[in-house]
């Protein structure tokens, strides 16, 4: 039910069964927001949706069971979230994949597979995001990318395109939404301890994954267009972008 | 899946609310029954629509389907010997006198603006400043067809169905939807009515002349300061208007014409009208509120005992020369408060309405009052007595409060065994709504409603909010988490 003075906030979150996505739900919730939650696996949606829900005991986040790769039936299923939630404030796209990889490893499938969730299932559910909130002249679309989009590296040429396809899709929706009230922000996470990073080739310093949910948080309220998390990782992309690529080739990274 | 292209931005008429919602707009009866056909196989409500003119969310379908009735404008047909009018449902008011004005006719009732839709009028029954003499505008209905949503065309007189026609009548829109209606106009003498301005010392002097001017007088309308308190607070103005008398206009074919009665496009010679508003837009904050008010106070005294002629058109939609004006108010948009009071409890229902706000430190920008009488319609915001209502302005800071505020005013309506009307509402809760209207007729609505509409096809983010219990066998049980 929605009170004209005081309609509800309302996001979804694509891929918030674990990790990041998860703890940004509790985020959200915390923040008031009514949640629509998607992912693959079931029993995990609905754990942090009883979560959520007994916490504020009331419906306050609804799961969706889905596969990002079901490209056709995306447009249904936000038409069906979009009725549930009576409106659409923020758009979270999260879901992610990320392989083992190291130099010496060439597997076509899963840079193929990376490249599918990474980046078009992010086009599956943007473009039609997109152009409803150009429609309501107003709403926000935060898609997780990753530091590692920044540059292409020996060890994981896959990831890094999928994130940097996602990155240029992002910035590219932002030009043609920005002036219709509608704010992009990229999320570029650096480390954060989940699932995912069981697949890094080396681990260095990585943040809390509720901890990485605050700092992005922070990042979507202040309505940034990029935001490192942590910042630090903003300088050190900074650095690593500025490197040329005959130097860059050379170096261990 | 619902095609995507129809979703369109629609808005409370006061800006503080808006959504998207799949949007269609029928030309035909038929065209009508095939987006009821849509709605039943996606599982999605079907919400109505005519120019949107209501304050609140009555005809926003948040998500949903919206049928907007604004291409069927057809005047079927028009007798200017017995002023039988029967229109399609998306007829403005303003069409209507444009149309009849010309052979000596004008609607019995019309509100403060030309643009709602008959359709939207009779959705809502709405009233005049003669509502004390004329009653609604759904008693000058002769009949009326009706779509339902099962697909069946339902005929209503207050002889034919008359169960439905008293229902439907006044039900916001989710029993059915008028295709045709049949009204009843009346005979004018004259393009202009003589208009006398009083001032009036305070609340009691105000409804003391309205109660003895009421039987002369053929339009009455009162206006308040709200930022008057003490001995001065409700100190403001009457206005009275009396039509002519056959004869009395010399030359009547002047004035009874379009020509006459269309504001001039230009106000100040110079200034477009629609970009007056941006001028007006200082005057909306307190400050410039409180000398506006003081302002027509005094000219109120200025212009007192004062006759005055004034045609038709600027003395009922005098809001409609400044088109965009709710513009001054955003971004927060505006509510309107409007309580009915039955005449005994007036006085010490509205004083004390006047005098919470000014405890909330929240005055209304324009308060205005009028007289009535009951109603024969089942959903029904007349009483013998009073309306006040009072336009607030909606910001980021004050939202809370107002809303506060508005449900404590609510609270001493009811202790005054007062009404509301759903055309102005945005901020009531279902639990004002059943004691005022009883749960008699709540039920006696319910049971109709799953009647007339079994599969619950036609609701509104009105209809949601304020009557949970008409909507309990939802087509998609997901769509009552809304
Ligand atoms: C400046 C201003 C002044 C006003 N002054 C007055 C006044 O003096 N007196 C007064 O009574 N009201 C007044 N109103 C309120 C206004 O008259 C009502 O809200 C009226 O219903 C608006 O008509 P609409 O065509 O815009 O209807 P909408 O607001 O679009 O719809 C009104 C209701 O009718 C339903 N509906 C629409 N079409 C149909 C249909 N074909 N069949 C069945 N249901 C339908 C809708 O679902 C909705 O619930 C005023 C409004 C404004 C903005
Ligand atoms: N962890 C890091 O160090 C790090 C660093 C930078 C960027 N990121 C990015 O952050 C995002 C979240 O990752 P995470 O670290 O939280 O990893 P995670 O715990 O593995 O979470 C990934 C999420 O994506 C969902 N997902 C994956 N494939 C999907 C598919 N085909 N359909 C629907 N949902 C799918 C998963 O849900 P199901 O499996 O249930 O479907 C899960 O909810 C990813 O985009 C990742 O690239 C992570």
């Amino acid at each position: 039910m929605i009170r004209p003075l005081h309609p509800p906030k309302t996001a979804v979150i694509v891929g918030a069964s674990t990790g990041i996505g998860a703890a940004l739900a509790r985020k959200l919730a915390a923040q008031g927001y009514q949640l629509a939650l998607v992912a693959r696996r079931a029993d995990l949606l609905h754990d942090v949706c009883a979560e959520i829900n007994q916490h504020a005991n009331q419906t306050q986040a609804r799961p969706y069971t889905h596969d990002v790769l079901d490209f056709a039936g995306t447009p249904a299923l936000l038409q069906q979230i979009t009725a549930d939630l009576g409106s659409l404030d923020l758009f979270i796209y999260n879901a992610g994949a990320m392989f083992p990889s190291h130099a010496e490893k060439y597997n076509a499938d899963e840079d193929i597979a990376m490249l599918q969730v990474n980046a078009a299932g992010a086009m599956a559910w943007l473009s039609p995001v997109a152009d409803r909130m150009v429609r309501a002249k107003r709403g926000q679309i935060v898609g997780i990318g990753s530091i590692a989009g920044d540059r292409g590296r020996r060890g994981a040429p896959g990831y890094n395109a999928s994130k940097a396809a996602l990155h240029t899709y992002l910035e590219g929706l932002r030009n043609r939404v920005s002036r219709f009230g509608v704010t992009v922000t990229t999320i570029k996470p650096g480390q954060v301890e989940t699932d995912m990073l069981k697949n890094a080739e080396q681990v260095r310093g990585p943040i809390s994954a509720t901890r990485a949910a605050d700092l992005i948080w922070s990042a979507i309220h202040s309505r940034k267009q990029i935001a490192y998390i942590p910042g630090k990782w903003g300088i050190i992309s900074l650095v690593l972008t500025h490197i040329p690529s005959f130097v860059f080739r050379r170096l261990n990274l | 899946m619902l095609n995507s292209n129809h979703l369109e931005l629609s808005s409370a008429w006061g800006l503080t609310y808006q959504a998207l919602n799949y949007v269609h707009r029928p030309s035909t009866v038929e065209g009508i029954r095939q987006v009821f056909t849509l709605a039943k196989e996606n599982g999605r409500t079907v919400g109505l629509r005519g120019s949107g003119r209501s304050y609140g969310d009555a005809a926003v379908n948040a998500e949903q389907i919206l049928l907007e009735l604004t291409r069927m404008t057809r005047i079927l047909d028009w007798n200017p010997e017995t002023g039988k009018l029967t229109v399609e449902p998306g007829v403005t008011i303003r069409d209507i006198w444009r149309y009849i004005i010309g052979d000596g006719w004008w609607l019995p009732v019309v509100p403060g603006t030309a643009f709602p839709t008959i359709g939207g009028a009779l959705g809502m029954n709405l009233h005049g400043k003669n509502q004390y003499k004329a009653g609604t505008l759904g008693e000058h209905v002769l009949e009326f067809t009706a779509l339902l949503s099962t697909g069946e065309l339902l005929h209503c007189s207050p002889e034919k169905n008359p169960e439905f026609f008293y229902a439907m009548i006044g039900s916001f829109g989710v029993l059915g939807v008028f295709t045709s209606i049949t009204l009843q106009m009346k005979r004018i003498y004259s393009g202009q009515m003589h208009i006398s301005t009083h001032a009036t010392a305070n609340l009691q002097d105000l409804l003391n002349t309205m109660e003895q001017r009421k039987a002369s007088s053929d339009y009455l309308i009162g206006w308040i300061d709200c930022f008057a308190k003490g001995q001065a607070l409700g100190r403001g103005q009457l206005q009275i208007a009396h039509e002519f008398t056959p004869g009395e206009d010399p030359n009547p074919q002047r004035t009874l014409s379009v020509q006459f009665q269309e504001p001039p496009e230009e106000l100040f010679g110079i200034v477009p009208r629609s970009i007056l508003w941006r001028f007006i837009k200082y005057f909306v904050n307190p400050l410039g509120m409180r000398l506006t008010s003081l302002g027509n106070y005094l000219m109120g005294l200025l212009k007192n005992d004062k006759q005055g002629l004034e045609s038709y058109v600027s003395a009922n939609f005098l809001l409609d020369y400044f088109p965009r004006w709710k513009e001054t108010y955003l971004p927060g948009g505006l509510i309107q408060h409007q309580s009915f009071i039955p005449a005994e409890h007036a006085y010490a229902g509205f004083r004390e309405i006047l005098q919470t706000c000014h405890d909330y430190g929240l005055p209304a920008y324009l308060a205005v009052v009028k007289r009535y009488r009951p109603d024969p319609f089942l959903i029904s915001y007349s009483v013998d007595g009073f309306s006040m209502a009072l336009d607030f302005h909606v910001t980021r800071r004050n939202r809370q409060r107002l809303q506060e505020m508005v449900a404590h005013l609510d609270e001493i309506v009811l202790k005054h065994h007062g009404r509301f009307y759903m055309a102005k509402d945005a901020t009531l809760y279902p639990h004002t709504v059943s004691t005022f209207l009883g749960e008699t007729t709540l039920a006696q609505l319910t049971a109709l409603k799953s009647k007339y509409d079994p599969q619950n096809l036609l609701q509104t983010n009105l209809s949601r909010r304020l009557f949970p219990q008409i909507h309990i066998t939802t087509p998609n049980a997901q769509i009552e988490s809304n």
